[in-house]
């Protein structure tokens, strides 16, 4: 009894040690991407003063994107040109929105809702088979269907409320913007919202020319705006950028600290588990005290008649 | 090590009106669940783009894992506090471990939306580490196979010893119809009774690793279920948003794992008239409440590190549900402290219901209760949700009424004729034992 057990327990530190390496290299491809704000990321500026509401971003985007992602079964018959298509909110058939916040008849803006493309995403860090990436260079965030598993824990993640759920669909999936990556982008180098503004609201360049232009814009104007680039430092910085003459707080764009929790929850995860050294230690110091406390078992035990016994001991 | 003898088969009537009640309502809630196949997840649920989790991640997996922790609970005590006493009380434990995680794993793929691509979870290439729920997922699916490798010596056991009584007697209603071959068949039988006689002694050897395995990998995957909402940093209620949520989960799954032995232990007793194993449920109780001491002195200590303490006492929504927590988790360990009331019956049960009640409305609070995605969002579970979950919760319990009168589960009788309070009582009586 004394080698076979002794053999087993080799045998599973040795299993333990493959499980190390593996996680290692598993660690080591999943570093980190560093977390100094890249300004040469693809990025958007929105500037809310200059958006005249007339939703053409909106159209667009559901048109250019519509055959990408299967959306296209999402128009109805009657409405091939999707002219009726009045959606309240970003949901799974519309990645980009224009709200109205109306304070008074004199006090009001325009908002965009989509996704901010985090620098560093919360639905990236916590998507458990890596269907939400971020591109190093780009910066984009995007989505893809056939890897995700529909378990909506990048939706708890987003602290905007950005990644929608087809909750109507036998076959759903999530639906949120990736910058026109697969459609627009590639073909005219812009995204589909900036591309067709008409009055410039949605700016599309390298982030760091966006900055230039929003802190140039801030300073010519300043009665316009509030003095605040909202995207610039949120959550270790967002590449879609927001300029606006109201409180964004009031705009739906909530205040969330510059800190991001993915580096936060990681620290957390990533001390726990560091080159899965914790588990396999557990395991092996778990073993040799039940293997040990067995055998002392056994010793006591010598007669056949112990099963009554230690009911009695007891 | 093995101690087959500990346990014993309960003979009784499988099919009792139980039975059929739980029955009704597993194949209710399974309905449903293929109407969520056919029709969508919004056909049948509550849940939204702003609470994406509902009342089955909430409660099937994230409470209803702690609550099948009483297999875990009761590993530790056994083999690594070496309390070989309380050995005839694992196997129900880790029947309901069983019941609880694999339904647990069940409610997760009726929950996604997309489970075939849930191959995904085995393709190393995208693995990704930094997600909990990827350790998660990959530790409870491991776990639910070591529940099952450490249930199958019951099941060898059976077909070891096995007299085939209901296998013969559906032959012989065949009889008349088909005329089976009885040589056959029996030859047949013959060789999965050698087959059993041959795997049970080779897995006893190794048992002893899959037992660890069973201890750590809860350990690994209860504190990420906390580490799960960690990211969640501008929606979980400060009263429970904390970098110490995987200890406090960890901890919390240890407390309920104890309480809800000893509740099924006294449900099991009186439902399938027992007697009540008295002296190992004081001895269970005398643990729980110094892991809800540590548990409540971390909770308090953190709140005041981060100068919440304020917000606990502030007595509006949130404060309550943190206050109901926090007194149903220590009024029940004020109880387990007196060691005369640890004795009865009647405390113990209560007390351990008021800290599975409270450890269980922690994990609520901090998956549903306190999570605010902003402004708008609401969400209460539908019915046709919460039947689903009902469904689920039958199933565990008629599986496990089923279960122990097919499999020697519970712990032997004559074990318990040598404890003073069970002494001469076939039938639970709380006054005669309070006593």
């Amino acid at each position: 009894m004394k080698n076979p057990s002794r053999r087993k327990f080799l045998q599973m530190v040795g299993v333990g040690g493959v499980a190390l390496a593996a996680a290692s290299v598993g660690g080591s491809a999943a570093a980190n991407e560093g977390l100094k704000i890249n300004n040469d990321n693809k990025a958007m500026l929105y500037d809310a003063t200059r958006c005249v509401g007339c939703k053409a971003c909106m159209t667009t985007c559901k048109r250019v994107n519509h055959d990408f992602g299967d959306l296209s079964y999402e128009q109805a018959a009657f409405d091939p040109d999707g002219l009726w298509d009045a959606p309240q909110d970003l949901s799974g058939d519309t990645r980009t929105l224009i709200k109205l916040y109306k304070e008074s008849p004199t006090r009001w803006s325009y908002v965009k809702h989509s996704c901010m493309h985090c620098q560093k995403p919360s639905c990236v860090s916590v998507c458990p088979v890596g269907a939400m990436t971020r591109d190093p260079q780009s910066g984009i965030v995007a989505y893809d269907k056939n890897v995700c598993i529909g378990c909506r824990y990048c939706q708890i993640g987003c602290a905007f409320n950005i990644p929608r759920f087809q909750w109507n669909k036998a076959l759903p999936q999530i639906v949120k913007c990736d910058m026109c990556k697969s459609t627009e982008l590639p073909r005219t180098g812009t995204t589909g919202c900036a591309g067709v503004c008409p009055v410039d609201a949605i700016h599309f360049g390298r982030r760091g020319d966006l900055l230039a232009m929003a802190r140039q814009r801030l300073a010519e104007k300043p009665e316009k705006y509030i003095q605040y680039i909202y995207g610039e430092h949120e959550l270790g910085g967002l590449d879609h950028l927001y300029l606006a003459g109201l409180p964004f707080e009031k705009l739906g764009l909530p205040v969330v600290g510059d800190q991001a929790p993915a580096v936060f929850s990681e620290k957390i995860q990533h001390t726990i588990y560091k080159g899965f050294i914790a588990p396999v230690a557990l395991y092996s110091s778990l073993c040799y005290v039940a293997i040990r406390n067995m055998k002392q078992g056994e010793e006591k035990k010598g007669t056949p008649a112990s099963a009554e016994k230690k009911g009695e001991d007891a | 090590m093995s101690h087959h003898d500990d346990y014993q088969t309960h003979q009784a009537k499988i099919l009792t009106p139980s039975f059929y009640v739980l029955l009704t309502l597993t194949t209710i809630g399974f309905a449903l669940v293929a109407l969520r196949f056919i029709k969508g997840l919004g056909a049948v649920t509550n849940m939204n783009d702003g609470y994406p989790w509902g009342i089955w991640i909430t409660y099937d997996v994230a409470t209803g894992t702690a609550i099948a922790c009483g297999g875990y609970a009761m590993a530790i005590l056994i083999y690594i506090r070496n309390h070989m006493q309380y050995h005839p009380m694992i196997r129900s434990a880790v029947l309901t471990s069983l019941f609880g995680y694999g339904l647990a794993g069940f409610s997760v793929m009726v929950d996604v939306g997309r489970p075939w691509n849930a191959y995904n979870f085995f393709i190393p290439a995208h693995w990704q580490a930094n997600s909990a729920m990827f350790e998660v997922a990959l530790c409870v699916m491991a776990y639910t196979t070591v529940l099952l490798i450490e249930f199958l010596p019951a099941i060898l056991t059976t077909i070891e010893e096995g007299k085939w009584r209901r296998l013969n007697a559906l032959l012989d209603w065949l009889e008349p119809v088909v005329k089976p071959d009885r040589d056959a068949v029996n030859s047949k039988l013959e060789r999965v009774r050698l087959g059993a006689a041959w795997l049970r002694p080779k897995l006893n050897k190794v048992l002893i690793f899959v037992i660890v395995l069973g201890i750590t990998l809860p350990t690994m995957h209860q504190s990420s279920l906390g580490s799960l909402v960690l990211i969640a940093a501008t929606k979980v209620h400060p009263l429970w948003h904390t970098g110490f949520l995987p200890l406090l989960f960890l901890i919390n799954c240890v407390y309920i794992g104890y309480s809800i032995a000893i509740i099924e232990s006294v449900i099991s007793s009186y439902a399938f008239k027992r007697p009540f194993e008295v002296k190992e449920l004081a001895g269970l109780a005398k643990i729980i409440p110094f892991l809800t001491l540590i548990w409540l002195t971390v909770v308090i200590g953190d709140l005041a590190w981060r100068g919440q303490i304020g917000r606990a006492l502030a007595l509006d929504f949130y404060s309550g549900f943190f206050l109901l927590e926090f007194c149903l988790i220590a009024g029940g360990s004020l109880i387990l402290f007196n060691s005369r009331k640890r004795e009865s019956v009647r405390w113990l049960f209560l007390s351990a219901a008021l800290i599975t009640l409270g450890g269980a409305l922690y994990r609520f609070n901090v998956y549903l209760i306190g999570f605010q995605p902003g402004k708008g969002w609401h969400y209460f579970p539908s019915l046709a949700e919460l039947m689903i979950t009902v469904g689920i919760v039958a199933f565990e319990i008629l599986g496990y009424q089923v279960l122990v009168k097919v499999f020697p589960v519970l712990p032997k009788l004559h074990l318990n004729l040598h404890l003073p309070y069970g002494q001469g009582r076939h039938l639970p009586d709380a006054k005669g034992v309070k006593a």
